[in-house]
């Protein structure tokens, strides 16, 4: 919100610097965003007398001797049509800063350096200057508006600085204002908390008015939604006059981007500014029925606002009518029916209060934010309504452009705006900050904040302004103290109160680091992505229309469509991850994701879906295979203490022949395998890739293993390597299986080599594994191990036709 | 005789001189002479017997000489060759020491967990346990038991993923500590990390974050105990000598209310480009729970006080590192990943 610090000052004494009273705002919670000079970009501008003025022949130009007092004596060239001996003016000296004017000289390009120069031989030391160059608008000082010079008064000091006679001297405070401050949406708001802040007396405007006997016989007012509008106030305002506001006025709302219009729509503005309080005036003539009704908006029923844009109603919508037709849509704008106009003889005032909820909707589904929507979805107070009225019509009154009736309608739902009592206690208060605040302190800042405090004992009454809807119980109250005592008072504390508690990570979430780590320790980076994807994902890994993970949760609201569902597989992030990755140059590399997937138990939701940890691993480059993604799969079940069996599978988004389900126990928890190379065309991948996707919750839920010792053999291990030849559909798993299950001596088995070739039959191939035998308690007789061996190659000759190669 | 024990002292040092390049040869030179069959010390012993008995003593002590300097002689050189041998070995497997390394890499963790578990670790030996709750919330969990109902102006702060009229996409890991306060009796100190989701992506927005929220919840917790437990968390991230500085805000779980900002690391309050000239960085948002959020989780408000905070760990994390655009932490590209290795 912009605050003027002149207008700051109507209501406050303020003795000190902008920059401090920044600083004292910031310290009570209201941030100032920007803090500006009006003439910022003008310096070194001083009032000028022209003494003497002649023209240079065969140019429209003029030279002139200008006397600046203490600054000189300069002789400075001028094309303005107005420019005058024995006029003052503003100069411009050298090594001033003005803004640039484009050649229609009213339209600023930017700020220029005043330099010495020569125009048509004649040397120039300066430049006399109009309002445009000055940024000075008719709104702001008479005459500023002219295109041309800006004359200045004939009693401007010469040689005095031009900023604080035409109020560039000023400061704009950009404050940002908390949701629950909405009494601070105004002047007057932030008047009240600089008053507190810097101990100062609040200075109330004046809210009186004299009521003539001319009423508008037969008005009425009827509230048909109460619920959406718990007051509404209306007063008749006759013999009005429309004009120009008064200078003072118009100055105050061109500081804050407010382009005055008439006085009584510039009071209206100016209310709003003042006391935050939206206000609206109808021009009685256009009012049919002699009547306001505050009523929902029929369906499909038509309104033109202010502004000429129609806007198709739905009963969401607060509508003021006439007695026949809406002619306002309710704190956002009016009408364009019932606008003000130079001929408006009467006029219908309304300061109400609309729920936020209803104007936040109205303002949301129709697309229009107005200053009086942004008002109302922050919340307006009762209090404010009544006295904005009465503020309106005193200004009414001031600027004599109206005669208040005796007609005023006040129709509400029995809201008091009287102050509330409120009982809290001066310790509990206290507790709340960890500090004993002195009590004259407490008394000092809620009496500055207008709370009237009365101390007895512990006990504090305050007397809550109706405009203070957010003081609801003591910690509120702790709050104000604090904020205005300050927050550098409290004294640091390490909870010397609380019982001791044990902290750290749970088992699952220390389970799940470790396997980070080991992943890590592997070579692979761990990444983050979004917990949504695209349907276009669900395309991109070919799942079948049928299958259960196309069952996506959507978003009623996405960003866009690639940001619509929620992911059920972390897949496709992760082969995007690859292809950025490649496109950006990086053609190898190991990345995993430790993620969520999540699978509705019904759609539309209605009860908390499963959320999965899940990991996947995708790696890329020359170096990667099958197997090295395998070796990643082993890292992290060694990780967990668990072991993984392997089996051929086939899935949509993997190569047919290089894929392998997972499985834990007999439960299938995972996938792992090449990227198949139609999905890997579509990403315009560089290199082969390979991803793995395993269920984590499962994991780390399902088998929580502890580390454990296994005492070392007593007897040495005895290994024998056997070179098997078979035929080639058999797989080396079935062959291990088949050792392992012959003797429950084996320690280990370990390949080590594959043969296919000229040495043996074409549809067989050769593997050799190292077979490591251990003891137990007894050590092995002499013909042990052969024993052993013979039953082996028994069993593999059996079960598999497998023959030891010769 | 003895002009025989000089030829042989003789043929020795002419033998080392020209025929002892290597050990192997050194041997076989040693073998001639001290060979204790054929060598030709050995033989000189033999005619011991064909010496006149007085002279025999003598001979004998000579040729004992002879042989002991020649034993001495042999060790010398084969030290010498020993050490002759080991430097032209080595000198065979000189390499070039800058050439590239060999090795597997090591990978990260993503920057926003190892700033993640940096907070954990700080906030664990305060005695905190770490809780993370679901990403999918309902409207009561994340607002309105938070003391933010339908009409809150409060929800306008946060633009809200919706998955049905009663679900959402959390927007706040406070979510996470109504669960907590209804399944938990004081005294409670958790810490939920988490990501979360807001309608927003421009450049400085990402739809999604992550945040930590810390909870703690016991009697008489006041807001000196938040601000010495910002001041531990902060020197413990940023460093021993930053401080904290709290000013107030608004938030509708809290009252009263904080933003917290931290004495710039940078420049040390001094006024720099990170801090904007302020010496301060704003990093949390914080405050004492609100009474009615207590209640709303079956807490007694007039028992038990607590204290709430909420970090954002992107924003943490960049700041710590230096990263200059959030979106660089949710792209996965490998030459933002292998550059924090602050695991």
């Amino acid at each position: 919100m912009l605050v003027p610090l002149s207008w700051l000052k109507e209501y406050v004494e303020i003795d000190i610097t902008p920059q401090e009273l920044e600083k004292k705002l910031f310290s009570c919670g209201l941030e100032v965003e920007e803090l500006t000079e009006v003439g910022k970009n003008i310096s070194n501008v001083a009032v000028g007398l022209v003494e003497s003025c002649d023209p240079i022949p065969d140019t429209h130009l003029s030279v002139c001797r200008v006397n600046v007092g203490d600054k000189g004596s300069f002789q400075i060239c001028c094309g303005a049509d107005n420019v005058k001996a024995g006029c003052k003016f503003p100069v411009a000296l050298v090594g001033a800063t003005v803004y640039m004017t484009a050649k229609d000289h009213k339209t600023v390009e930017g700020v220029m350096t005043i330099k010495k120069g020569k125009l048509r031989g004649y040397e120039s030391e300066g430049m006399l200057c109009s309002g445009v160059e000055l940024g000075v608008s008719e709104s702001m000082f008479p005459g500023a508006g002219y295109n041309g010079l800006l004359l200045l008064p004939d009693d401007a000091p010469i040689g005095a600085d031009v900023k604080p006679l035409l109020g560039l001297d000023d400061w704009i405070f950009d404050i940002s204002i908390t949701a629950n401050r909405p009494d601070c949406q105004s002047i007057l708001g932030i008047a009240r908390e600089v008053a507190a802040v810097c101990d100062r007396e609040l200075k109330m405007p004046s809210f009186k008015y004299t009521e003539t006997q001319t009423p508008k016989e037969g008005f009425s007012v009827t509230v048909e939604a109460p619920e959406l509008c718990p007051r509404y106030i209306g007063h008749y305002v006759h013999d009005v006059k429309i004009g120009e506001s008064p200078l003072w006025m118009k100055r105050r709302l061109a500081l804050v981007g407010q382009e005055p219009i008439s006085n009584i729509v510039d009071i209206t503005n100016y209310v709003l500014l003042e006391m935050g309080q939206p206000m609206h005036a109808f021009d009685c003539d256009y009012l049919e029925g002699n009547a306001i009704r505050v009523r929902r908006a029929a369906e499909g029923e038509k309104l033109v606002t202010l502004d000429g844009q129609e806007y198709v109603l739905h009963p969401d919508n607060l509508v003021i009518c006439d007695g026949v037709k809406p002619v306002a849509l309710a704190g956002v704008m009016g009408g364009l029916n019932s606008e003000i106009r130079d001929t408006t003889a009467e006029v219908m005032f309304e300061a109400a209060k609309f729920m936020r909820d209803n104007i936040r909707k109205t303002s949301r589904a129709l697309g229009k934010r107005t200053d009086a929507s942004a008002r109302y979805e922050k919340g307006v107070d009762e209090y404010t309504t009544v006295q904005a009225m009465k503020r309106a019509l005193h200004l009414v009154e001031e600027l004599g452009c109206g005669k208040i009736s005796c007609t005023h309608v006040d129709v509400n739902t029995g809201n008091s705006v009287e102050p509330r009592t409120m009982q809290v206690s001066v310790a509990k208060v206290n507790d709340v900050l960890g500090i004993r605040v002195p009590d004259e302190e407490i008394l000092k800042i809620m009496k500055n904040l207008q709370f009237s405090p009365v101390l007895s004992g512990d006990e504090l009454t305050l007397q809550v302004p109706a405009y203070r809807e957010d003081m609801e119980s003591y910690p509120d109250v702790a709050e104000e103290v604090i904020r205005m005592y300050g927050y550098d008072h409290l004294i640091p504390a390490f909870l010397p109160e609380a019982k001791v508690t044990m902290g750290g990570l749970n088992r699952s979430q220390k389970r799940e680091l470790k396997l980070k780590r080991a992943l890590c320790a592997s070579g692979a980076y761990e990444c983050i992505h979004y917990s949504f994807f695209s349907p276009s994902d669900l395309e991109l890994i070919r799942l079948p229309q049928e299958d259960a993970l196309r069952n996506a949760i959507r978003i009623l609201n996405p960003i866009n469509e690639e940001l619509s569902l929620m992911r059920t597989t972390l897949v496709p992030s992760m082969l995007g991850a690859i292809a950025r990755n490649q496109k950006k140059g990086n053609l190898e590399g190991r990345l995993f994701e430790v993620g969520r997937i999540f699978l509705p138990r019904e759609l539309p939701l209605k009860d908390y879906p499963d959320e999965r940890e899940t990991l996947c691993i995708g790696i890329f480059g020359e170096q990667e295979n099958f197997f090295t993604l395998k070796g990643l799969a082993q890292k992290a079940a060694q990780a967990l203490f668990v072991t993984f069996d392997y089996a051929p599978v086939k899935k949509t988004f993997l190569h047919p022949y290089q894929a392998a389900s997972i499985s834990c126990e007999g439960k299938e928890i995972g996938c792992l395998g090449k990227v198949a190379y139609e999905v890997a065309e579509e990403l315009d991948l560089r290199t082969d890739a390979y991803i793995l996707e395993l269920d984590l919750e499962m994991l780390l839920t399902s088998w929580d293993r502890e580390a454990a010792f296994t005492p070392l053999p007593k007897f040495p291990v005895e290994s024998r390597d056997l070179a098997l030849v078979m035929d080639k559909k058999i797989s080396c798993g079935e062959v291990e299986d088949v050792i392992r299950r012959s003797c429950s001596h084996i320690q280990d088995i370990r390949l080590f080599d594959v043969y296919e070739g000229g040495q043996i039959p074409e549809d067989k191939r050769s593997m050799a594994f190292t077979v490591s035998f251990v003891a137990g308690e007894e050590a092995f007789e002499q013909d042990s191990v052969d024993r052993f061996v013979k039953k082996i190659l028994k069993n593999l000759k059996n079960q598999l036709d497998i023959e030891l190669r010769s | 005789m003895n002009d025989r024990l000089t030829t042989i002292r003789q043929e020795i040092l002419d033998g080392i001189e020209q025929h002892a390049g290597t050990r192997a040869s050194a041997f076989e030179l040693r073998k001639q002479f001290l060979d204790s069959k054929t060598g030709k010390i050995g033989q000189l012993m033999k005619e011991m017997k064909s010496i006149a008995p007085e002279e025999r003593a003598g001979f004998g002590k000579s040729v004992n000489e002879l042989k002991e300097w020649a034993q001495q002689k042999f060790v010398e050189l084969d030290e010498k060759l020993k050490a002759r041998e080991l430097e032209r070995r080595y000198e065979s497997e000189k390499i070039d020491v800058t050439m590239p390394e060999k090795g597997t890499e090591t990978g990260n963790l993503h920057p926003i967990t190892q700033m993640r578990n940096q907070l954990i670790d700080v906030f664990s030996g305060m005695g905190f346990e770490v809780y993370e709750g679901t990403e999918i919330e309902t409207d009561y969990y994340n607002f309105t038991a938070l003391n933010t109902p339908k009409d809150h102006p409060a929800r306008d702060m946060q633009d809200t993923f919706y998955l049905s009229p009663e679900f959402l996409l959390r927007t706040q890991t406070s979510a996470g500590q109504i669960h907590v306060m209804e399944s938990k009796k004081p005294p409670i100190k958790i810490l939920s990390p988490g990501k979360v989701f807001r309608s927003d992506d421009d450049a400085t927005h990402s739809p999604m974050f992550t945040q930590m929220e810390g909870l703690v919840v016991d009697k008489k917790i006041t807001l000196c105990d938040l601000k010495g437990m910002l001041d531990m968390f902060v020197r413990k991230i940023y460093g021993e000598g930053t401080t904290t500085r709290l000013r107030p805000s608004y938030f509708p779980f809290t009252e009263p209310s904080v933003e917290v900002d931290v004495s710039c690391f940078e420049c040390g309050g001094r006024g720099c480009k990170l801090c904007k000239g302020t010496g301060w960085i704003e990093i949390l948002g914080a405050g004492i729970v609100n009474r009615k959020v207590l209640a709303n989780c079956g807490i007694d408000p007039d028992e038990y006080s607590g204290l709430a905070f909420g970090i954002g760990i992107e924003r943490t994390a960049m700041l710590k590192y230096g990263i200059n655009n959030i979106k660089l932490l949710f792209e996965s590209d490998l030459r933002v990943l292998r550059q924090i290795n602050d695991n």
